[in-house]
């Protein structure tokens, strides 16, 4: 059996750079642009891009950022340490934007990728037909030491995988857990490390919110009540500071609900969908 | 109601030892390791991922690797079959300080996911 996804590769400047982006997609339609989390690549959206029923109408797009999965870094990166920054991350997306020519995408995020919406929310609002994000907040506190991460005497799949193993709600099924895992554990040297830099340095998005029209870019949250990474409480959190965005709390999904459980996120994400389907309804 | 901790934790050599994904993952461990629950304390001794010696601490005197300190009634949550949220893992537990780990960290950094099987193993134990 062949699956109906795609993958190609794009090449593109990114922050004055070149670079060689991975990508793959499924479906026609409303372009439904797919962010994956820290230290993983867009293997983490299979089940959303095999979903028939949401590719009937939307052209779903998961592309690995650069230093992740299929995705070189670029010429030199021998020579620096990868730093995920807000300008990078949004200057990436809208480029991949801008690339595949994507008019007014709905732009689908989790965890950094949830965090990272509410800036192209933000700064880019008429862009867009409005943002998702999946274990979404402002920011996260550091919880543990972030070197254990990136250090030659220990395992750097082996760790990153343990780091977020427990991120994944236990009614999980094992196959999904297990999948969700190996992507961390294919990760390079120092990438979920660099990827955290945005997400607990950074990255504080908070005194953005306030900046966010959601009459322009409606927001929509949706957090699993296992993770106690970006938890629902700071999800709800960020929400409050967002006039208009919705944010719902899903029982029994971690981290990674679109790697770790599909089927559970599935019903709250096509009913955001239908939504943008039928905006006046 | 659960057994008591030293009651279930009489098992945890048992199924470590016998496990051969543990076995195999954990065949470069070694480690030391105090385990306190509420203010119980025990003394571990681990070589090449089998759990040799599992002895109450000495009240004065201990030396170790590294200390795991559980919240007692944090303990208890963990080894439910389904843990509520916040205590179903041991990041998480540590993320609301409920678990707190001292010493020399290698040994459990460098074995993460062998010490969350090895503890999870013990939702099983009757």
């Amino acid at each position: 059996m062949i699956e109906p996804v795609t993958g190609r590769y794009l090449r593109l400047d990114l922050a004055g750079r070149a670079h060689r982006l991975y990508f793959e997609e499924c479906g026609k339609g409303i372009p439904l642009l797919c962010l994956h989390t820290a230290g993983a690549d867009g293997r983490q959206y299979r089940d959303l891009l095999n979903d028939a029923d949401i590719t009937r109408d939307f052209r779903c797009i998961a592309f690995d950022m650069p230093w992740h999965g299929k995705s070189s870094p670029p010429d030199g990166w021998w020579e620096e340490e990868y730093r995920l920054t807000t300008d990078l991350y949004t200057g990436m997306i809208m480029a991949v934007i801008d690339a595949l020519a994507l008019e007014r995408p709905l732009v689908l995020g989790c965890s950094i990728g949830g965090r990272i919406v509410l800036d192209l929310a933000a700064r880019h609002a008429d862009r867009l037909r409005g943002v998702i994000g999946l274990q979404s907040s402002a920011f996260v506190e550091p919880y543990y030491d972030l070197e254990w991460l990136h250090r030659p005497d220990v395992h750097g799949g082996e760790v990153c995988a343990g780091i977020v193993s427990g991120l994944v709600a236990p009614q999980s099924p094992a196959v999904s857990r297990w999948e969700t895992l190996w992507h961390y554990m294919q990760g390079g040297p120092g990438v979920f490390r660099g990827d955290l830099h945005f997400y607990k340095e950074e990255g504080d998005l908070r005194p953005l919110l306030a900046q966010i029209d959601t009459r322009r870019c409606p927001v929509w949250m949706l957090t699993g009540d296992y993770d106690y990474s970006c938890s629902p409480e700071a999800t709800l959190q960020t929400a409050a500071q967002i006039p208009g965005a919705k944010a719902t709390i899903m029982a029994g999904l971690g981290h990674f609900p679109m790697s770790e459980n599909f089927a559970v996120l599935r019903p709250y994400l096509r009913e955001i969908l239908e939504a943008i389907k039928a905006p006046n309804e | 109601m659960r057994a008591a901790p030293v009651n279930v934790l009489a098992r945890l050599a048992e199924y470590v030892n016998h496990d051969p994904v543990l076995r195999r993952r954990g065949r470069f461990l070694d480690a030391d390791m105090l385990l306190e629950i509420g203010t119980a304390q025990w003394l571990m001794t681990i070589r090449d991922g089998q759990i040799l010696q599992m002895r109450t601490a000495s009240p004065v005197m201990n030396s170790w690797t590294f200390a795991m300190r559980f919240d007692a009634v944090a303990w208890e949550l963990f080894l439910t079959r389904l843990p509520p949220p916040g205590t179903h893992d041991l990041m998480a537990l540590l993320r609301t300080g409920r678990l707190r780990i001292e010493g020399n960290l290698h040994p459990f950094m460098s074995h993460l996911l062998w010490f969350k099987e090895a503890f999870a193993t013990l939702r099983d134990a009757p």
